[in-house]
């Protein structure tokens, strides 16, 4: 009861007219972000942080607007893949496989209404499971010491390196270099420089919100000079007739299903550290498919091949908020964004937040319940607005978005010096796509990497050099365990999960129909 | 094959690196039983270790651009270069004029698509920052 007692309290934070206004506005912003190609989740967040900061809010209004960018990222992702064929974002890849074969019979309206509506049940679903959930997770995280802190990195890395990655070692790399870019500075607990090359601007150490949005949102506009001529630009494909975006109710009845058990699965998809959307939005294509049986025709048009997908990755966008809101470990690209602001702030999420600073997260929970009605708003009656958005040539729209990097952070450094920090930055994000290197990992290394050190550092102190410390409890002998399995465990399981290659078959099928 | 080895080549070259500059932190006086060094040199060991897996077993190579875009990008690197560099000479509006257009252009605008996209971007995002969200902008000599 205590937590309906805290979001009674956080309605109160939520529903004032700033807070309000900036709800609507990230979730308007984030629909279009999410639709437009080229933009997904974690960039668009990316660039609004240094405006967010260059706005002077404070941490609660800051996190709900960046949230309910995510939330509205996730709901806009599906138009252009349902209308164009082109996933908006990763997470809405699957969501091509039916909503394009329904568009193209006619039935764009019904498909982009269904997939509104899934994306609804999944997000406020899993809104619901973030308020039951978070607080357990935080009891059972005030048992924490350092050594289980630590394990639990160790954890965070190891799974979220198995998962993101096909190539273990590659994943490790990422980690490895996001560690050591988090070294660069003057050594916390000692106050020694380390790997400043005798540089002043390094004593501070990197600035993450230079290094995410080099990576992140800059090395965009590489990938899009260099893939100009390849495909046909996403303009000039035709786009379907809309149409009526009242979907017949026999059909939200013969999707509901789906969307439960999208809901379901991707709520666990997104809390479990590293699995994310588009895990969860392939984990319900899937089971949908297998549940239907031969009563469905995925692939052709299937509604349900709309709802799973689109359930399932609005529910883990939610899940993913339970651990980076509860444990400061946050399970996704994008929500390591939404760390990494509130660390910017001099917030640390994690259990105690929820006992300082309770505004902020319950605040934030109910500005999420608030939001969701205003995206279902906005993706039901209001959706056509957003398909004109698709119409904005990429030659426009990605030096703008670059030009938005650099004003973003000029506006909170003021220095020549991070600017050219963040090309480089841009350019190692390119390189690393390149190579197929996760770029979460890298990320996640440079947030975290201070606090998993002054862990580890912690608990040799109290146990006075003691390595025996690191597992010296069952909660961090478990941790280290699922580290191991989490690690080692996809390199197994990768022959039977592989969204993309389900993707490609499909088209080949369709093709050979 | 061949790009993920010599890319492991260098991730191993940076790892030793890594090592030896691990080697190079001065011990400070204040002490704790790890130190400073122990737990990048762990990292670094691991990032090597990694490098030594890529090497051995290399994925398909990835598809690289050709010559001709390779300097396009380095090109455009250059710009992005200019640009930050020039930013506080040449004031937001100019220097911002000048990236967007060359950006617009190598995205297969015209000469006409490319200057009105240049000009629109920067004065509209200098609008849109300096005025309805106040952040703090370059200013050149003519303050804009």
């Amino acid at each position: 009861m205590d937590s309906l007692q805290a979001l009674a309290h956080g309605f109160s934070v939520a529903l004032t007219w700033q807070n309000l206004g900036l709800a609507l506005m990230g979730c308007f912003l984030g629909t279009i972000i999410g639709a437009l190609p080229g933009l997904g989740p974690s960039n668009g967040v990316a660039i609004m942080i240094p405006v967010v900061f260059s706005m002077g809010l404070g941490p609660t209004p800051a996190l709900i607007l960046l949230t309910s960018v995510y939330y509205g990222a996730m709901y806009g992702g599906r138009i252009s893949s349902i209308l164009l064929n082109i996933p908006g974002d990763e997470p809405a890849l699957m969501t091509t496989l039916d909503g394009y074969p329904m568009a193209r019979q006619g039935h764009a309206g019904e498909a982009l209404a269904i997939s509104g509506i899934a994306s609804f049940v999944g997000a406020f679903f899993a809104t619901i499971g973030l308020v039951v959930l978070a607080p357990q997770l935080v009891e059972v995280a005030l048992l924490f010491g350092p050594a289980e802190y630590f394990a639990m990195f160790t954890l965070a890395f190891a799974t979220l390196g198995g998962v993101t990655s096909n190539n273990q070692a590659k994943a490790g790399f990422a980690t490895c270099l996001g560690l050591a870019l988090a070294f660069v500075g003057v050594d916390g607990q000692t106050g020694v420089p380390r790997f400043t090359f005798g540089n002043v601007h390094f004593y501070d150490g990197i600035d993450f919100l230079v290094a995410i949005v080099g990576m992140f949102a800059l090395s965009e506009i590489f990938v899009f000079i260099e893939e100009r001529h390849k495909e046909g630009s996403h303009t000039t494909a035709k786009m379907p007739e809309v149409g009526r975006v009242i979907p017949p109710w026999s059909m939200i009845k013969q999707t509901s299903g789906a969307m439960g058990r999208g809901t379901i699965l991707g709520f666990i998809a997104g809390v479990l550290p590293g699995a994310g959307a588009s895990l969860g939005s392939f984990l319900a294509y899937t089971v949908e498919k297998k549940v239907a049986g031969k009563s469905g025709r995925f692939g052709k048009g299937d509604p349900r091949g709309v709802a799973a997908p689109e359930a399932g990755n609005n529910a883990a966008a939610g899940g993913a908020l339970v651990p980076m809101l509860a444990l400061g470990v946050p399970g996704s690209g994008t929500t390591a964004v939404l760390l990494a602001m509130l660390l910017a702030m001099d917030i640390t999420p994690g259990p105690l937040l929820f006992a300082q600073n309770p505004d902020v997260v319950w605040g934030l929970i109910a500005a999420l319940f608030i939001g969701n009605f205003m995206l279902l708003a906005l993706n039901l009656p209001m959706v056509g607005m957003f398909t004109k958005v698709l119409k904005i040539p990429s030659m426009y729209l990605m030096p703008g978005v670059t030009m938005i990097s650099f004003v973003g952070i000029y506006g909170i450094t003021n220095s020549t010096f991070d600017l050219m920090l963040m090309i480089a930055f841009g350019v190692l994000g390119w390189v690393l796509r390149k190579f197929e290197i996760p770029m979460v990992p890298v990320i996640l290394g440079i947030l975290l990497g201070e606090l998993m050190e002054k862990n580890l550092r912690r608990a040799l102190t109290i146990s006075d050099g003691d390595f025996a410390i690191l597992y010296g409890s069952p909660l961090a002998i478990g941790f280290l365990l699922v580290a191991v399995i989490g690690f080692i465990l996809p390199i197994f399981l990768r022959n039977f999960v592989k969204p993309k290659k389900l993707v490609e078959d499909a088209i080949t099928e369709g093709t050979a129909d | 094959m061949k790009s993920d080895r010599i890319f492991a080549a260098i991730v191993l070259a940076a790892s030793l690196g890594m090592m030896w500059a691990t080697t190079r932190i001065e011990e400070s006086f204040i002490q704790d039983p790890l130190g400073p060094k122990s737990f990048p040199m762990l990292i670094a060991v691991l990032m090597a270790a990694s490098a030594v897996v890529m090497f051995l077993k290399p994925d398909a190579d990835p598809h690289w651009p050709g010559l001709y875009k390779l300097l396009e990008l380095l090109a455009t690197t250059g710009v992005l270069i200019a640009y930050a560099q020039l930013l506080p000479i040449a004031g937001f509006v100019l220097a911002t004029t000048c990236a967007s257009a060359f950006l617009t252009w190598r995205l297969g605008g015209t000469a006409r698509q490319s200057a009105i996209g240049g000009v629109s971007t920067a004065v509209g995002i200098f609008l849109l920052f300096q005025y309805a969200l106040g952040v703090n902008m370059a200013k050149g000599p003519w303050g804009f």
